[in-house]
C-alpha cells in the first residue's frame, strides 16, 4: 500500500522550528528543486547560478533542463534515468562542494528613452516620490542592476538593484498590454519587458533593444547573472536605434565582463 | 511536391502542437505541446507519424478540412462524430482522406482536447526546436496564433496509406487525481491539507492551454500567498489569495509568485485536463518515489498501445 505522504520534514538538513538551507523540494515526478533561501539575496542567487554552472560543466545523468531562479534551482529529469531521491542527494552534495568563483556575468548598457508612451506612469512616480523627472532618470540610470532570473515570459528579465527610493507598489488593476522593451518597476523589483502582454507593474520608459527575438541567431539577449546599467537617450536616438534593431545592426554595448 | 491541408471551418483554440518545446524554460519559454500528450502521440502513430509530429489540437469543437493529396487522418482525444465526404467514420483509428474530400469533425463528448493527425505531419517551420504554438507569447505554430478558417498548412511526405486501429485498448480510469505534495506544502497547515485531500474540487470554464482554475473549498496558506518567485512546472498547483487552486498546464508560465501546494503527477495531468467543466473530482497524495514508478509504467503502457496498433481489414 502506498503511504500517503504528509506535509512536513523534507530531505536535507532541517530542524523542526527553523528551516536550514539548502533543502530539497519535490516538484512532481519529473522535477526537483534545491532551495538556498526564502528571500531575495545576491548571495543565495550566486549559489544558485554557481550550482547551475557546475551542472552545465559536469552534468548529472538524467537531468533534462535546469531553471535557476532568485533563490532556488529547479531541475527537470527523466525518472527512467535518475530517481528524484538520488538526484536530490546528488544536488545537495554538489552544492556543498567548494564552488568555483561564480561568474560575475557581463556588464551591459541599455539605452532607455524615459517617459514617451510611459509618460503617465513616469510622472506619477516622480509625483509619488516628490521629486523631479530629471531626478527619477538620474536615480534609475545611476544604479547597477543584476539579472536575478529570466522567467514568466520568454527572455523576461527580473532585475535586482533598484534604488530604494524608486520602490513603488504594483497597480491594483493590471493593464492589458505593455509593449516589449518597457522598463518596469514592481515593488522592490525592476524588469525589462520581453514580449507584449498584460502587466500590473509601472513603467517609466523603453529600450529599443529586444530581449527576445526568435528570428535572431541568439534568441535571448540576457541570462541570469548578467549586470545592467541604463543610459538615458532622447527621442532621436531612440528612433535611430529602433531602425537599427529592426535591420538587425544594433549592438548592445558590453562595458565589461 | 508537398501536400497542403486547408481549413474550411475551425473551432475555438485550434492550434498546431507537437511533442513540446524543450530546453528553454530557463529562458522563460513554456514547454507547450499537446495538452493530452498520449492522445496526440496515438493520433500520430495511427497515421504512421513519429509520436511527436506536429498535429492539430482543438478544444471541444472540431472543424472541416480538405487535403490536396490523398492522406491518412486520425482523430483522438475523446469521442466525437466525424465523417469523410458525408460518411461517418470512427475516432481512434485512421482513415484515408482522398484529395478534395472533406473531413468534418464535430463536438467532443466527455472530453475537452481533441487531436487531428495527418500523415506526414504539419511541416510549418520550427521555432526554438518545436512547431508547437504558445498563444500568449505568439511563439511557434502558425504565426503564433490559433488556426482560423481559410488557413492552409503544409504537410510532410507521406508513406504507404495503410489505415490502422488500436489493438490494445487505451483506457483511463476515474480514480482520484494523484498529486505529489510540494514544493510549498509547508505553507499549508493540517486543516488546509485535510480540505485539499478530502473535499471534492470542480473543473470550471476558466481554463485554457496555460492553466485551469478550480472551484471548491478555499485553501488558506499559513505563511501567506506570496513567495519570492520560483520555478513552476507543468502540473504545478498554485494557490493564490482567493484560495482557489490554479493548475498550470502545457502553456503555463515558467515562474510564479504563488505558493504551490502540490504538483499533479505527470500521468494524471491529461486526465484532469480532459475533464469537462463543472465536473467534481478528488485529489489523492502519493509519494514522489511512487509517482516515478507509476509514471514509468504509464510510459510503458503508451508504448504498448502504440506498438500494438494493427492494420485494418479491407
Amino acid at each position: 500500500m502506498p503511504v500517503t505522504p504528509r506535509p512536513g520534514p523534507r530531505s536535507g538538513p532541517e530542524t523542526i522550528n527553523e528551516i536550514s538551507y539548502p533543502r530539497i523540494l519535490r516538484c512532481g515526478d519529473r522535477a526537483i528543486g534545491i532551495e538556498f533561501s526564502d528571500t531575495v539575496s545576491e548571495a543565495a542567487n550566486l549559489k544558485v547560478l554557481s550550482l547551475d554552472a557546475s551542472l552545465a560543466a559536469e552534468p548529472i545523468d538524467g537531468i533534462l533542463e535546469t531553471i535557476p531562479t532568485y533563490r532556488s534551482l529547479t531541475v527537470i529529469y527523466d525518472p527512467k534515468t535518475v530517481r528524484g531521491a538520488s538526484l536530490g542527494e546528488q544536488l545537495l552534495q554538489r552544492a556543498a562542494q567548494d564552488a568555483a568563483a561564480p561568474d560575475t556575468g557581463r556588464l551591459l548598457e541599455f539605452p532607455v528613452f524615459y517617459g514617451g508612451e510611459h509618460q503617465a506612469d513616469f510622472d506619477e512616480i516622480a509625483e509619488l516620490k516628490n521629486t523631479t523627472a530629471a531626478d527619477v532618470i538620474a536615480l534609475h540610470s545611476s544604479a547597477e542592476y543584476r539579472v536575478y532570473m529570466i522567467g514568466f515570459a520568454p527572455g523576461f528579465a527580473y532585475l535586482g538593484g533598484l534604488p530604494e527610493i524608486l520602490h513603488t507598489p504594483r497597480l491594483a488593476v493590471p493593464r492589458q498590454r505593455i509593449e516589449a522593451g518597457a522598463i518596469g518597476i514592481g515593488g522592490r523589483q525592476s524588469s525589462i519587458n520581453s514580449v507584449p502582454g498584460p502587466s500590473g507593474w509601472r513603467f517609466i520608459g523603453r529600450t529599443p533593444f529586444k530581449l527576445f527575438d526568435p528570428a535572431r541567431t541568439e534568441a535571448f539577449l540576457l541570462k541570469a547573472g548578467d549586470r545592467i546599467t541604463f543610459r538615458s537617450i532622447d527621442i532621436d536616438e531612440a528612433r535611430e536605434l529602433d531602425e537599427k534593431v529592426a535591420a538587425g545592426t544594433a549592438e548592445l554595448k558590453e562595458i565589461a565582463r | 511536391m508537398k501536400a497542403l491541408l486547408s481549413i474550411h471551418r475551425s473551432g475555438p483554440l485550434m492550434s498546431v502542437q507537437d511533442g513540446g518545446r524543450y530546453g528553454f524554460r530557463a529562458r522563460g519559454v513554456s514547454t507547450s505541446g499537446a495538452m493530452d500528450r498520449d492522445a496526440h502521440a496515438i493520433a500520430n502513430a495511427l497515421v504512421s507519424n513519429e509520436p511527436g509530429a506536429a498535429a492539430i489540437e482543438f478544444a471541444l469543437i472540431g472543424g472541416a478540412f480538405t487535403a490536396d493529396r490523398d492522406v491518412l487522418v486520425a482523430v483522438t482525444g475523446g469521442r466525437c462524430a466525424i465523417d469523410i465526404a458525408g460518411k461517418a467514420v470512427a475516432t481512434w483509428e485512421s482513415h484515408l482522406l482522398k484529395a478534395g474530400e472533406t473531413l468534418t469533425i464535430g463536438a467532443l463528448r466527455g472530453a475537452v482536447w481533441g487531436y487531428l493527425a495527418i500523415s506526414g505531419g504539419i511541416t510549418i517551420p520550427e521555432v526554438l526546436g518545436s512547431r508547437s504554438t504558445h498563444l500568449r507569447t505568439a511563439v511557434g505554430g502558425l504565426d503564433g496564433r490559433v488556426i482560423a478558417s481559410g488557413d492552409i498548412l503544409p504537410l510532410g511526405e507521406t508513406g504507404k496509406l495503410k489505415s490502422r486501429m488500436l489493438g490494445t485498448p487505451y483506457l483511463r480510469g476515474n480514480a482520484p487525481i494523484a498529486v505529489i505534495p510540494g514544493p510549498q506544502d509547508d505553507y499549508f497547515d493540517e486543516s488546509a491539507w485535510k480540505t485539499f485531500l478530502r473535499q471534492p474540487y470542480r473543473t470550471t470554464t476558466s481554463r485554457d492551454r496555460m492553466a485551469m482554475v478550480l472551484d471548491g473549498p478555499a485553501l488558506s496558506a499559513l505563511k501567506g500567498h506570496d513567495i519570492v518567485s520560483d520555478a513552476t512546472v507543468v502540473g504545478s498547483i498554485q494557490v493564490p489569495g482567493s484560495g482557489k487552486p490554479i493548475v498550470l498546464t502545457a502553456d503555463g508560465q515558467t515562474t510564479g509568485g504563488y505558493p504551490k501546494i502540490a504538483t499533479i503527477v505527470s500521468f494524471d495531468l491529461a486526465r484532469l485536463a480532459q475533464l469537462p467543466a463543472g465536473q467534481d473530482f478528488m485529489f489523492r497524495a502519493i509519494s514522489a518515489d511512487m509517482a516515478e514508478e507509476q509514471a514509468i509504467h504509464a510510459q510503458d503502457r503508451l508504448s504498448a498501445v502504440i506498438g500494438g496498433l494493427k492494420k485494418k481489414k479491407g
